[in-house]
């Protein structure tokens, strides 16, 4: 088993009659961030759905550790948290209440671990009210606290802070240093600069 | 440079097993469906308000309505439980829960096999506890009841499984509910025909035995195949 890494060649993908990424690659090691940048409609979701192996590229390869990740999707998978354009949370269950549920699915956690991340985001005060009752910040502070808490070495973002006020935005970026300095990585298409240090960030912009 | 055991938390974070992930996926769904009570109840209110109508509508005469109990019967249950269908993939698809469950590292099967299971419970479950009052409506005899509640309890199994079929199909296509109800319905005839055959026959006093036994087969059936084409179906729409 080689390093944590994440090799992408040649990627090639296409929606119907567009080719949306055509031959992206990029080579990531652990402790270092891709900055994924372009215009709307440039393709980052696509590009990220594709990393996690949710879309089907038409040519090209992902490589994790070294292996294709097409040859053990569910393990690879399990090693990777996505966080989409929506946080993925029930309308009808508390904050707290989807973290249970969501992050219980992927490891064991307890009500303290949970209080914690919860408290790490800034959402104790709403942790116990329905999600349906939330802003679109607080909702994606809560989406926050569930990424942090999956501890997978890879992230892939997609615009992690909309709707975020400034603060957030900063948690953000202090979220995904922390991630990186774990050895981690991460894959974020934003619009803003990220508070990591310029050596562990790489970026990909991607044309129309 | 970090090697592949040096993320340095990953030790701390203990793997959940497949059958914890299904037991909080059923959890999550129950939990869900009680707070939506007044989704629960519109099948369960069809089906008693289809099966009261019958005795209205023909004639209150024991024997006629013993002649139309089993159709009418079964056709109730059939639409009931097409009625609840639309429910069960497409909230978890809009707001990105499936999208998580595949990309869990949990067996996406297990776990939409959880959510039909918590959907039967749901829906098909009560369906059979109310099957013996409807069927004392349309005139069944009493020694009838327990055949017709082992009829609908394993047909509903079957009806929960194809339909989740459809509903994982359909999950791309807004206002599916008619292309829905004609990709499941052919598929639950044969639920329909042993169904009604074995309601038929709890109520004439033979024995039950063969119909029972064709219904618990295609429950057993479903119950292999149908998850499997669930979930590539659902990974097809993610796509």
């Amino acid at each position: 088993m080689s390093a944590d890494s994440l090799e992408v060649e040649n990627l090639h993908l296409w929606r119907g009659e567009r080719h949306v990424l055509r031959g992206v690659g990029f080579v990531l090691s652990a402790g270092q961030c891709l900055k994924v940048t372009g215009a709307n409609g440039a393709g980052k979701t696509s590009l990220l759905r594709t990393l996690a192996g949710l879309m089907y590229p038409e040519d090209g390869c992902v490589r994790w550790r070294g292996v294709d990740a097409r040859a053990d999707l569910r393990t690879f998978q399990g090693s990777l948290a996505y966080l989409g354009h929506e946080p993925p949370l029930k309308a009808d269950l508390t904050a707290r209440e989807n973290l249970h549920y969501w992050i219980g699915g992927r490891r064991r956690v307890g009500g303290a671990a949970l209080a914690s991340a919860l408290a790490r985001v800034g959402a104790e005060s709403f942790a116990d009210r329905l999600v349906r009752t939330l802003s679109a910040g607080q909702r994606r502070r809560v989406a926050l606290a569930g990424l942090a808490l999956c501890i997978v070495p890879l992230w892939l973002l997609d615009e992690p802070a909309t709707n975020l006020d400034a603060e957030g935005q900063r948690l953000v970026g202090t979220l995904i240093a922390e991630q990186l300095a774990r050895g981690g990585l991460a894959v974020a298409a934003v619009h803003h600069e990220l508070p990591v240090e310029p050596a562990q960030v790489r970026s990909l912009e991607l044309s129309l | 440079m970090a090697t592949a055991g040096a993320y340095t938390q990953a030790a701390a974070a203990v793997p959940v097993s497949a059958l914890e992930a299904v037991s909080l996926a059923l959890r999550r769904d129950l939990t869900l469906a009680f707070r939506k009570p007044a989704q629960l109840i519109q099948p369960l209110a069809f089906f008693a308000l289809v099966t009261m109508l019958f005795p209205l509508a023909i004639s209150p005469e024991l024997s006629q309505l013993r002649a139309v109990a089993p159709g009418a019967l079964w056709a109730a249950a059939l639409l009931a439980s097409l009625l609840a269908l639309e429910f069960l993939f497409r909230d978890d698809a809009l707001d990105g829960t499936l999208e998580q469950y595949a990309l869990s590292g949990q067996s996406l099967t297990a776990l939409l096999c959880a959510k039909t299971l918590a959907h039967w419970l749901l829906t098909g479950l009560p369906l059979a506890c109310m099957a013996p009052f409807a069927a004392l409506a349309l005139g069944a005899p009493s020694a009838a009841l327990s055949g017709i509640v082992a009829s609908v309890l394993l047909g509903s199994i079957t009806l929960s499984l194809i339909g989740s079929i459809g509903a994982a199909l359909t999950l791309n296509i807004k206002r599916s509910s008619a292309l829905l109800s004609l990709l499941t319905l052919p598929l639950s005839l044969p639920v329909l025909i042993f169904g009604a055959r074995a309601t038929q026959v709890a109520i004439s006093g033979g024995a039950l035995i063969a119909p029972v036994e064709l219904l618990a087969a295609l429950a057993v059936l479903a119950l292999t195949l149908a998850p499997l084409a669930a979930a590539a179906a659902v990974r097809i729409s993610l796509e």
